[in-house]
């Protein structure tokens, strides 16, 4: 069977401008909102909620990206994988309001690792993670503060998210 | 390749992969915690048969900046001056569960066999063996002619066209042999300045141009300019007539340093004999790299280290290959 297509490039710059609502919503006070990306994908979606946020409340947002790579907790079980680029906004994250931002939720692991390098890089006064599909399948006691699709999917099938900054397509599919 | 032994057997584009991983590593330098928790649980063995301690600590700062487990072995005062072999010693080590022995060594190959004998099933990293080779300097020379260079920009680039100058004792040195392989391959431009005794037979094989005169190689306006350490006993050895002679024809003087280019960097491994193959005036300018060049030397390492040693995977090929 081919890949079925659930969100194409509409569905998700509708998702991502909700999102973007939602974190303003949920933000208490005056604090930082620091969006960081886990790459590869998340980047590029950090980088989108952030130009929104800016749009509707300019200069209290920024984007970065965080990779997770060396935090894994499955490195002395695979074969060595190059680190991506970590950027960290020049403030810091010490007292800001993170989000984590995300492409795919599935296992937890990675949100896991990303926790655990977010304390190496300071001490935020929130985390909250933002994930674009929720496809379910959790490992560890993880869940999202804001989701673009929840989409119900099998162990076996995979979802794959398509962006034009990385993949020059837009879309998120599922095949068996 | 599961070791680093040589930088002859770097191809450009795992080169440019190590160096890109320094960076990543090089950008901790600056967060609340510097550590990484990417070697729990492993143990690497400094395994030093001969003093070193610049590079000793460099190994040790990075396999402790990634979380491993450090056990620093050195030959003087242990079983290995009462003549156990090689062998033995790397068979105990295996005993210890090394999954990475640092090695230094009096013997060109030292490394070399540790890697192929099938004693030990470790990754091994030659941390300099004899007049042969030592391929994390050659590595944190080019990483900081690269960053020097390029600044922000330097992820993913070679060294094309960049001129540099290695200068001194080519004869002796491991330093100058890796960083020949490893600058010709990242597509630098290398000339190498020596007394005609202090080059080696065959060096018109070498990707290199060779001068006798330091005048003639500083005319053509290098890059970088790497001194080489000038090591007393070859003085001895009457490679040269004097220190005197060698400072003023091959030295980097105040007056040759003077009429360098704003940009030129100048270059030296450690340590240094002032006022002889350098001038304190070139040594503590704004072009000297020679302290970036320790601080990147941790980077570097903490490269090599996580590479060979992070991840597990029968046919994993963990600085050559796949992205």
């Amino acid at each position: 069977m081919a890949a079925r297509t659930v969100l194409h490039d509409a569905d998700i710059a509708r998702a991502l401008r909700r999102i973007a609502h939602e974190i303003l919503e949920s933000r208490r006070g005056d604090g930082r909102l620091v969006l960081l990306g886990i790459p590869t994908r998340g980047v590029a979606l950090a980088e989108r909620i952030q130009s929104v946020i800016d749009e509707i409340e300019p200069g209290v947002s920024e984007a970065g990206a965080l990779d997770i790579t060396l935090y894994r907790d499955d490195l002395a079980r695979t074969p060595t994988r190059a680190p991506a680029p970590t950027r960290i906004p020049a403030g810091g994250i010490d007292d800001a309001v993170v989000v984590l931002v995300a492409d795919v939720l599935y296992s937890g692991r990675t949100i896991r690792a990303a926790l655990d390098a977010i304390v190496d890089h300071g001490r935020p006064r929130a985390v909250r993670l933002a994930v674009l599909v929720d496809r379910g399948h959790r490992e560890l006691p993880i869940r999202a503060d804001f989701v673009g699709k929840n989409l119900p999917s099998a162990t076996s099938e995979r979802v794959s998210v398509r962006l034009t900054e990385v993949d020059g397509v837009e879309e998120v599919t599922i095949e068996p | 390749m599961r070791h680093l032994l040589s930088t002859r057997d770097l191809e450009r584009a795992s080169a440019i992969r190590l160096l890109d991983v320094a960076e990543d590593m090089a950008q901790t330098a600056d967060r609340a915690v510097r550590t990484l928790p990417a070697l729990r649980d492993k143990t690497v063995v400094n395994l030093f048969f001969e003093d070193s301690t610049r590079t000793r600590l460099s190994f040790e700062a990075a396999a402790k900046r990634l979380s491993a487990n450090v056990i620093t072995f050195s030959a003087k005062g242990s079983s290995v001056s009462k003549g156990e072999s090689l062998k033995d010693t790397a068979q105990t080590l295996l005993a210890m569960g090394a999954d990475a022995i640092v090695v230094r060594h009096h013997d060109s190959g030292a490394a070399h066999r540790l890697a192929n004998a099938g004693w030990i099933d470790a990754a091994i990293i030659n941390a300099g063996d004899g007049t042969h080779e030592h391929p994390t300097q050659a590595l944190l020379d080019a990483f900081t002619i690269r960053q020097r260079r390029f600044g922000a920009d330097a992820r993913g680039r070679g060294l094309d066209g960049v001129r540099v100058a290695i200068v001194g004792d080519i004869l002796h040195s491991r330093v100058a042999r890796s960083n020949v392989w490893l600058l010709h391959a990242l597509g630098a431009d290398v000339h190498l300045v020596a007394p005609r005794t202090l080059l080696p037979h065959g060096i018109d094989t070498w990707p290199v141009a060779v001068h006798e005169h330091l005048d003639e190689a500083l005319a053509l306006a290098p890059d970088a300019v790497m001194m080489l350490r000038i090591q007393s006993e070859r003085m001895r050895d009457a490679f040269f007539p004097s220190a005197r002679e060698y400072g003023r024809e091959w030295g980097l003087t105040a007056e040759r340093f003077a009429a360098l280019g704003p940009d030129t960097m100048v270059m030296h491994p450690g340590p240094m004999n002032r006022g002889l193959e350098i001038s304190s005036v070139a040594a503590d300018s704004s072009g000297s790299t020679v302290l970036a060049q320790v601080t990147n030397g941790v980077f570097i390492r903490m490269a090599v280290l996580y590479l060979l040693v992070a991840g597990s995977g029968s046919d994993a090929d963990p600085i050559g290959g796949q992205g």
